[in-house]
């Protein structure tokens, strides 16, 4: 089970004079469930855009199942199809119905029959729990829903690695939940995925390795109980502590319904 | 009366063919010119921004005059099918700046989904980006079919017998200009809003369902 799937070397971007990260290695494992934080800005959407190859890096290389998919004349397209990503605004294909949206991708790229790719795309959504949905425009579903329907989505493809773009940062507090289930559900039926969130309950009980990036580069990396109760560095608690803080607070606002 | 009537009205094919000529070639010229100009590089942008900023800035009467003398020059084709073409290269101008308004319209996050399942970009604009952009495209270009019907008339000036040419015969031949150009007038507006009516229809059948 503990073969890399992926593998990032020395990776760096920049941006004209400006430097998004430097020099970053990153091993992980089939199953694993990475989990990425750090304060804005610090490169992680970057870093996921340039491993299913939507950005490229300047330098450095990513090997996906053993292949280099950083080697020049790689195909990109056929990396993507081998790599899940789920965005922080969903971007859902407006004008497709769930179904279609998690279908277009199994008859369009990888070809399969329409009745092939419909038993799939019903089987992905009932796994993120909207079977009854499939029939549902994006306009008629709630953020949560639109998430669920692009994990589902993304899972058709059955890729090697899921990629999250902070996937409930724009959601409205009470749809967090059923959309971090999900992704609980996923990491338990050992999905390879790296998540980018500052949802640190999540990070704690779903994460076997967590990653602190700051300003470019790894800080801290680990098992959660090692960066949560017992890190190396000053500013990893702090980080730490300051994002919990925050939570705890959203949660107990919750709780309370003292928002509408 | 009857045959006066009837006269003018018998013109009304001719306009009909005229648009039925020009707004779909504006509408392919259109549609192509607009994709090359959002994706096919800063060579085929520049050049497609020339050409819909020259056929825009000038009367379509008086392109129309130059086309057909170079087209009649070239090809000797009719001056039906000279006036016809050159409208509908004219139109292709105005049809390609609404596509690539729409195009535009449609969330740049679209095309980064349907790469990002692994779709080439070929098949992301026809899958992903048009479905949507033509939608959005429907208003904008329901006004322009009624400019093209309307400019129709402008192929009078060629000699070709539509429905304005045949007022203006009726008019000089029976001294009732307001009954000759009243009737002329009448005709466009009956085609214009039925033309509109299709497209407002079409325009609510194509629109996406939203909320609960």
């Amino acid at each position: 089970m503990d073969q890399p799937i992926l593998v990032i070397k020395d990776l760096t971007k920049r941006y004209g004079e400006n430097v998004i990260f430097n020099e970053i290695s990153m091993t992980v494992n089939e199953g694993d469930t990475i989990v990425i934080i750090g304060p804005s800005g610090t490169g992680k959407s970057t870093l996921l855009r340039c491993i299913n190859l939507l950005t490229r890096a300047d330098e450095g290389q990513i090997w996906l199942s053993g292949e280099e998919i950083t080697a020049p004349k790689h195909n990109e397209d056929h990396v993507r199809q081998h790599v899940g990503m789920v965005f922080q605004n969903f971007l859902l294909f407006n004008h497709l119905t769930a179904l279609d949206n998690v279908m277009i991708g199994l008859t369009k790229v990888k070809g399969l029959h329409k009745d092939a790719a419909k038993t799939k795309a019903l089987q992905e959504l009932d796994r993120v729990g909207l079977a009854d949905r499939a029939g549902h425009y994006p306009g008629q579903l709630s953020g949560g829903q639109q998430q669920r329907v692009a994990i589902a989505r993304a899972l058709a493809m059955d890729p090697y690695i899921m990629l999250f773009d902070e996937p409930t940062s724009a959601l409205d507090p009470e749809l967090i939940g059923e959309v971090l289930q999900v992704m609980e559900q996923l990491a338990r039926d050992r999905m390879t995925m790296l998540v980018v969130t500052h949802e640190m309950g999540f990070a704690r009980e779903v994460a076997d390795r967590i990653v602190f990036l700051e300003k470019g580069h790894i800080v801290e990396e680990g098992a959660p109980d090692d960066l949560f109760y017992r890190p190396k560095f000053e500013r990893t608690r702090e980080f730490l502590w300051k994002i919990s803080e925050l939570y705890g607070k959203k949660d107990a606002g919750q709780e309370g319904g003292a928002k509408p | 009366m009857f045959t006066f009537f009837s006269y003018i009205a018998a013109g009304t094919a001719v306009t009909i063919a005229v648009t039925l000529v020009a707004l779909p070639m504006g509408l392919v010229f259109g549609l192509v010119f607009a994709l090359l100009y959002i994706y096919g590089g800063p060579l085929l942008s520049a050049l497609m921004k020339v050409y819909s900023t020259m056929m825009r800035g000038v009367p379509p009467v008086v392109l129309l005059f130059i086309l057909y003398f170079i087209m009649s020059g070239a090809i000797n084709l009719s001056p039906f099918w000279a006036g016809s073409l050159s409208l509908g290269i004219i139109s292709s101008a105005y049809q390609m700046e609404i596509f690539r308004g729409s195009i535009q319209s449609v969330g740049s996050g679209q095309m980064v989904a349907a790469r990002a399942i692994g779709m080439s970009r070929i098949r992301a604009i026809r899958y992903i980006i048009l479905p949507q952009a033509l939608r959005y495209a429907i208003p904008p270009w329901s006004n322009e079919a009624s400019t093209v019907l309307k400019d129709s008339s402008l192929v009078y000036a060629l000699g070709v017998a539509e429905i304005l040419r045949r007022a203006q015969l009726l008019s000089a031949s029976t001294q009732q200009p307001f009954l000759a150009y009243g009737s002329a007038a009448f005709i466009y507006f009956v085609l214009v809003f039925f033309t509109n009516r299709m497209l407002d229809l079409l325009e609510q059948k194509t629109r996406l369902p939203t909320h609960l």
